[in-house]
């Protein structure tokens, strides 16, 4: 069978067949099983997530996981409603409810529905701004780490710091006063040393003109502090802080998470800015800026895109925790964690309070999990050619 | 005087470590007139790479520092003017061709994306005309279907044709000069000579200067009009390219030329330079050819070598030949 095939490609066409990059990474994934089963599950899941939020919103939703029927509490999935007791609106759509109700007689279903929502959009939110951050940091760590900052660039942030706190605490004039005195020096200084030209400055400049710390110090430690924290109490201690809402959890983890990229990005940026087509690029007249963004990112982003696609199964499963304990997304809102928090009380007699939500964030969480390997081996150049 | 397009004077470039000092250019100068192929000939580590990096400004600063000299392109001296500059005259009016074609292509970019690159960081031009003109360069340096190459990743091509893609983005803005830094190093012999063809073809049809810089003296009799010899950072003789290989003055040179392998000297053993390149942290203030030098005198450990003229341009930095005032002949 095989020797046919390739006598028939031998005949047919004499040179080898081109593939497109994306039907390469296909193929690669395609013989990946376990990978390609995560990429199914995260599919459904997207869809899933996306019905869920069309229709559990909005004042009359085809689900509505708010609606509570208290003579039909904890009923077991896929039990029939009792139709003689309920007013029509209150039948769910279904006929049946599959995944049972609560101890309110709320529709698990629904309520799963309107929490996927939340899930796949803390995911993708808290790990974009994870990403972004560490992006940003780790090419400038990698590709300006050599460079000093100087006495006078401290001096004017702290100058802006104290501006910003002035401000906050409400003296506005003094505040704003600094705050404009601060960025115009940040403004100006670019052509203050070229003012003074080939002449040393003198030394009483000099000072200001010190380098102190490198960029990279600087921005490694600052990861090194961040790592320092246990992460959850940390996201605990800022949340209780803050008032309880979507938002403020995602860009919590989002915040308290972007160190792993900065690593990744800012060890392949100091192996990339070595290679002979950085230099090439700088000698065709690239900006460096345009070199890290456009040249030295794409090439250091797989090991980022790997560990992003992890992070999110860490991030739904960080944001299911926190409504577990009760920090995450206010009540009337259903999200996994609080649903299962819920069920907690009821876990003998109601077990499925707990088993639904629960095995719906497994199965997510390892489908992320078994698609991030997969996407390190389409994302593996070395891989590529080899089939 | 005004036909002179690129000129080094007295160039000094400098490694600074935590203790020693590399002095990887120790007073270069050299001139590149318009249309015209200059060669940069020396053994490896004489700075011939330093010195193209250096014009261009790529060369990281610290650990390098420029101690002196100054690049004069048209007029211009280069290492005057600030990194938004420098970075209009790259690609714009000099371009660089790497040695190392496998590694010198960005392999996440397809060919047509570099050459694009190449094309937009210093024309606004719109999608269609750049096309065209990446499938001109393409057919240009001889790659054949360029139309279908544009989409190929450099992994897809071989090691001539990736080298062509390189000069094809040299080439992309029309640079007044281009220094090839060992193109052909890493290829293989016929590629080699087709690339070497190709340099010629497009110098001609482009009036733009070449700045070659090897260590194989076969390229240098190919396509060179004048040569530099470089040793240990200074430029230890200059002249025609006739001048040269006839009547090499330097024992440096001489060294250089006997030890090619040739046809009269089947059967014989290779000459060969005895000793070493000198350490760029520890070589001599004086000559730094004179601890391999049959023909040393008291001189060359003591004094940095003066030049010594023998016309047309034919110039040897040697004390010896300095104090006997006559060209040395075997």
């Amino acid at each position: 069978m095989i020797k046919k095939d390739i006598k028939n490609l031998l005949q047919n066409t004499g040179v080898a067949p081109r593939r497109s990059r994306l039907q390469e990474s296909w193929r690669i994934l395609k013989g990946n099983s376990l990978a390609f089963v995560g990429l199914i599950i995260f599919a459904l899941f997207f869809c899933t997530a996306l019905a869920g939020l069309i229709l559990t919103s909005g004042t009359k939703p085809v689900f509505d996981p708010a609606m509570v029927r208290l003579q039909e509490k904890l009923l077991p999935p896929l039990s029939s409603p009792n139709l003689e007791t309920l007013r029509p609106e209150e039948i769910p759509k279904l006929g049946v409810y599959l995944f049972g109700t609560d101890d309110l007689g709320r529709d698990v279903f629904a309520r799963m529905l309107q929490g996927a929502w939340v899930s796949l959009t803390v995911g993708f939110v808290a790990v974009g701004i994870a990403v972004l951050i560490g992006i940003f940091m780790g090419g400038i760590s990698g590709y300006f780490g050599q460079s000093h900052i100087r006495v006078d660039q401290i001096l004017a942030a702290f100058v802006l710091l104290l501006g910003g706190g002035l401000l906050a605490v409400g003296a506005i004039f003094s505040g704003s006063a600094l705050l404009l005195i601060g960025s115009a020096y940040i403004f100006f200084s670019r052509w203050l040393k070229k003012g003074l030209g080939k002449q040393p400055p003198p030394k009483w400049m000099k000072v200001f003109f010190a380098g102190v710390i490198s960029i990279d110090t600087l921005i490694m430690r600052l990861v090194d502090i961040m790592l320092c924290f246990p992460s959850f109490f940390l996201i605990l201690t800022v949340v209780a802080l803050l008032p309880a809402s979507m938002y403020n959890i995602m860009i919590v983890i989002g915040l308290t998470s972007w160190m792993g990229a900065t690593r990744f990005v800012r060890a392949e940026f100091l192996s990339l800015r070595e290679q002979d087509f950085v230099t090439a690029a700088r000698a065709l007249g690239v900006s460096n800026w345009r070199i890290i963004f456009r040249h030295m990112i794409p090439n250091a982003i797989a090991p980022v895109l790997v560990s992003a696609t992890i992070g999110i199964a860490t991030a739904i499963l960080t944001e299911a925790g926190l409504s577990f304990l009760g920090f995450g997304v206010p009540p009337p809102h259903a999200t996994w964690g609080n649903i299962l928090s819920d069920g907690k009380r009821f876990i003998f007699d109601a077990p499925w309070l707990t088993f639904v939500p629960g095995f719906a964030i497994l199965l997510v969480v390892l489908s992320f999990n078994l698609f991030g390997e997969g996407l390190r081996d389409i994302l593996n150049p070395k891989l590529k050619e080899r089939y | 005087m005004d036909n002179i397009l690129l000129s080094v004077q007295d160039l000094k470039f400098y490694f600074i470590g935590n203790e020693r000092v590399a002095r990887a250019l120790d007073g270069v100068s050299y001139e590149v007139s318009k249309g015209e192929t200059v060669c940069l000939v020396g053994e490896s580590g004489c700075g011939k790479t330093v010195s193209a990096l250096t014009i261009l400004r790529i060369i990281p600063q610290p650990p390098g520092k420029i101690m002196g000299g100054k690049v004069l392109f048209n007029g211009q001296n280069l290492l005057d003017l600030s990194e938004e500059e420098m970075q209009k005259i790259r690609g714009n009016h000099i371009a660089m061709v790497f040695q190392e074609p496998m590694t010198s292509l960005n392999p996440v970019f397809t060919v047509e994306d570099q050459i694009q690159e190449a094309i937009m960081v210093h024309e606004m031009v719109d999608e269609k005309s750049v096309r065209e003109r990446c499938i001109q360069l393409l057919k240009d340096v001889g790659i054949p279907s360029p139309e279908e190459r544009l989409k190929d990743y450099p992994h897809q091509l071989s090691g001539g044709q990736r080298q062509r893609v390189m000069i094809a983005m040299a080439l992309a803005c029309d640079p007044d000069l281009v220094i090839a830094d060992e193109p052909t190093t890493a290829l293989d012999v016929t590629i080699q000579a087709q690339i070497l063809n190709l340099f010629q073809e497009l110098k001609q049809k482009r009036q733009m200067s070449l700045l070659y810089i090897t260590h194989d003296l076969g390229v240098v009799a190919n396509i060179a009009d004048r040569i530099y010899v470089m040793y240990a950072g200074i430029i230890v003789e200059q002249g025609d390219t006739s001048n040269i290989f006839h009547n090499p003055c330097h024992p440096y040179t001489q060294g250089l030329l006997k030890s090619l392998p040739g046809r009269a000297k089947r059967g014989s053993k290779l000459h060969s330079i005895p000793g070493t390149v000198p350490d760029p942290a520890h070589k001599p203030g004086s000559c730094p050819f004179h601890p391999r030098c049959d023909f040393a005198i008291q001189a060359c450990g003591t004094e940095f070598p003066r030049v010594c003229d023998y016309g047309e341009g034919h110039l040897s930095r040697c004390p010896v030949l300095y104090e006997n005032k006559v060209p040395k002949v075997n």
